[in-house]
């Protein structure tokens, strides 16, 4: 173990340059982010993800988040596992008839203020899957949506354009002094 | 004696492709079940149609298999779980889709259905009426058992369902999982869609095995329109079915150990399987593959700059796995987590027709790239590596060895990928075929089953995950283990929600 640590600490970081944030989601999120939110937080984001039902292949990407290569924690993007703790509610799938309650919950479980962000082309509008009796559609037709990720799924670095983009955003209306938001 | 001959039949349907489709009366289908019961036959799948029902049955000895239907006219069928219990989530799931009765089944609560969908029994032509109340779990008794519900949402990033435990302090006395969460409708989608729509829906059941569904849904397809399919299209496909198999193992190892608080070989593994999906997205634009197999062949020939990017990960893969296992090996605190936990007992998983790692793990050899098998693992050499302890730890190994005959077969794969066309034309064969496929998915056999029209849409199509006979395993493996151990025992099974939800 002593010689895989010590090699990991001799060859650098494998851990990459943050991409640039996406300019579409910065549009977006424009609308969606109001001020005094913007006050109260900073460069600091608790994220908890529910699963509505995805195919479990945005699950991985969002899991790759956390790899040293895109070293998700840097940021001060934290992916928790309580909603009470969260301040981002990252939804995929195409929210499933029998998923709808307890995604309802988890939502109604995170303290204001809150974004949600519906990542991949399920959580948009129901996707592929669209039409299907088992279906809701989009997250947007149960709870409130600030921002939406493209992809089948997104690739992590779309996913962390995407995430810096909402942390600029939150981080831009001058915040920073009143310490962690968590 | 055949499969046909032990069960007494009507008459065999021509156009189901490659093995044979017979038609039985209900003397027959009981023949089915004892011979299920006996332990005669392994079951393959069992799945409904709005008038008839279906068993794909494995002969383990010879390696037959065939699938027996028998017609519901009138709205039932002799239930199978009565006497082989693998079938009963299966016999619970055609209720909801279909809502054809199994006559005699012990237990007939809902499976998929939550009463959440916007009509019941989906499949089924006229309105059915919807049971309503509480779903009741099963009852534990005795003095100091408390009950621990978890999910449908779980504390890390995964697929959605629920686990009730009655515990005695910490040790396990039942655990009951209630699933259906992720389920989307699929195989009712699929109904009337074209084979390309069709195709991406597969490709969708479950999305670390992506690859495992477009293959044996495209297979099935070709196996019911007779279409050939060039050889370097087979050698492609084998190329991603083995990157993703790759990969995920990469990611289970490390995942598994995460799960007994050993973060660095998480955060190793972590990276290599990081490189595997940037060798895939480079060998065939999309990180996981999807959509990159096709009824016919594969969409889009390997990239220029794919086979040295692939020989690169190959050597940076046995540089660096060979350390990780040995520290996985090595490291005491860490076995005296995986070593004894969640076993998985050998009759239990030859019953069930457990396959991948969960069978390996505890004596059952399956391998369906073996047999049936398929192309171009004929022309390839590799091992199937089988256990006997059933343990988390074993289930670790048989990862650990695939990884290694994952890397075997890669290198061979990328030898002998011969030069030619990638892709055979579909021809519309203007009558209805029927055709299916076994195919080997990271964490077990995936089994497709279509019925085309005569113009190439699907009438019917039903695909079946490894998970669905390797979920009722977890529930036995976890009795007598701590409430602790969930997390370790259910990663080392990685069952899919998604493939099983559907």
């Amino acid at each position: 173990m002593r010689k895989t640590l010590l090699e990991s600490i001799a060859r650098g970081p494998l851990t990459e340059p943050p991409p640039a944030p996406d300019e579409a989601a910065l549009a977006e999120l424009a609308g969606n982010i109001e001020k005094a939110a913007q006050a109260r937080l900073g460069r600091s984001l608790a994220i908890r993800v529910v699963d509505a039902g995805s195919c479990n292949g945005c699950e991985l990407e969002i899991n790759a988040l956390a790899n040293a290569f895109y070293d998700l924690e840097r940021f001060g993007l934290r992916l928790v596992a309580s909603p009470r703790h969260a301040d981002v509610l990252m939804v995929t799938g195409p929210v499933t008839g029998n998923m709808r309650e307890a995604l309802l919950r988890a939502y109604n479980a995170i303290p204001d203020p809150k974004w949600v962000v519906a990542v991949g082309a399920c959580a948009a509008d129901g996707g592929l899957f669209k039409g299907s009796y088992a279906c809701v559609g989009g997250v947007s037709d149960v709870v409130p949506v600030d921002l939406h990720i493209p992809g089948c799924p997104p690739s992590p670095t779309t996913l962390l354009k995407g995430l810096l983009a909402l942390l600029q955003h939150v981080g831009n209306a001058g915040r920073g002094q009143q310490g962690p938001s968590s | 004696m055949s499969l046909l001959d032990k069960i007494p039949h009507r008459g065999a349907s021509k156009a189901h492709r490659p093995w044979p489709r017979a038609n039985v009366g209900e003397e027959g289908w009981l023949k089915a079940i004892d011979l299920l019961a006996a332990g005669d036959v392994t079951m393959l799948g069992f799945w409904g149609e709005p008038a008839a029902v279906h068993l794909a049955l494995l002969s383990e000895d010879s390696g037959e298999i065939a699938v027996f239907s028998l017609d519901c006219g009138a709205g039932q069928f002799p239930s199978v779980s009565r006497r082989h219990p693998p079938a009963l989530r299966l016999e619970r799931t055609i209720r909801d889709l279909f809502g054809l009765e199994a006559v005699g089944a012990t237990d007939t609560r809902p499976w998929l259905d939550h009463g959440a969908w916007s009509r019941p029994a989906p499949f089924r032509r006229q309105a059915a009426a919807r049971e309503t109340g509480p779903y009741r779990f099963l009852a534990s008794e005795g003095d100091g058992l408390h009950q621990v519900a978890v999910g449908p949402i779980h504390a890390g990033i995964i697929e959605p369902g629920h686990f009730r435990f009655s515990a005695n302090g910490e040790y396990v006395v039942r655990l009951e999982q209630r699933f259906g969460y992720a389920h989307k409708g699929v195989e009712s989608l699929m109904s009337g869609a074209s084979l390309d729509d069709a195709a991406r829906l597969a490709s969708r059941t479950s999305g670390d095995s992506t690859v495992a569904y477009a293959l044996a849904f495209a297979r099935a397809a070709e196996a019911a329109l007779q279409i050939d399919v060039p050889v370097r299209a087979h050698y492609l496909r084998a190329l991603m079915a083995e990157l993703e198999r790759l990969a995920n193992h990469l990611g289970d190892i490390g995942a598994i150990c995460n799960d007994a608080s050993f973060a660095l070989m998480h955060a190793q593994t972590g990276i290599l399987r990081e490189l595997c999906l940037r060798a895939a997205d480079v060998s065939f634009g999309h990180r996981l593959m999807m959509d990159a197999i096709v009824p016919g062949g594969v969409a889009r020939d390997i990239a220029r700059a794919g086979p040295p990017r692939l020989r690169g990960l190959l050597a940076e893969i046995r540089k660096v796995f060979p350390r990780l296992v040995e520290l996985y090996d090595n490291t005491a605190s860490l076995q005296d987590r995986t070593v004894t936990s969640g076993i998985v007992r050998a009759e239990y998983a030859r019953q069930f027709g457990a396959g991948g790692y969960v069978g390996r793990a505890c004596g059952r050899a399956f391998d369906a790239r073996r047999s049936p098998g398929y192309e171009p693992y004929q022309d390839l050499s590799f091992d199937v590596p089988v256990l006997e302890a059933g343990d988390v730890n074993a289930r670790v190994w048989i990862r650990i060895r695939e990884v290694e005959q994952s890397l075997s077969l890669i290198d061979q794969i990328l030898d002998r990928l011969p030069e030619g066309e990638i892709r055979t034309p579909v021809q519309v064969r203007g009558h209805v075929s029927e055709g299916m496929a076994l195919i080997e998915a990271f964490r077990g056999d995936v089994l497709a089953w279509l019925r085309l029209d005569g113009e190439n849409r699907i009438e019917r199509c039903h695909l079946r995950d490894a998970s669905w006979f390797q979920w009722p395993l977890l529930e036995a493996a976890i009795k007598d283990n701590i409430v602790a151990d969930f997390p370790l025992c259910n990663k080392s099974f990685n069952c899919s929600y998604s493939g099983a939800d559907l």
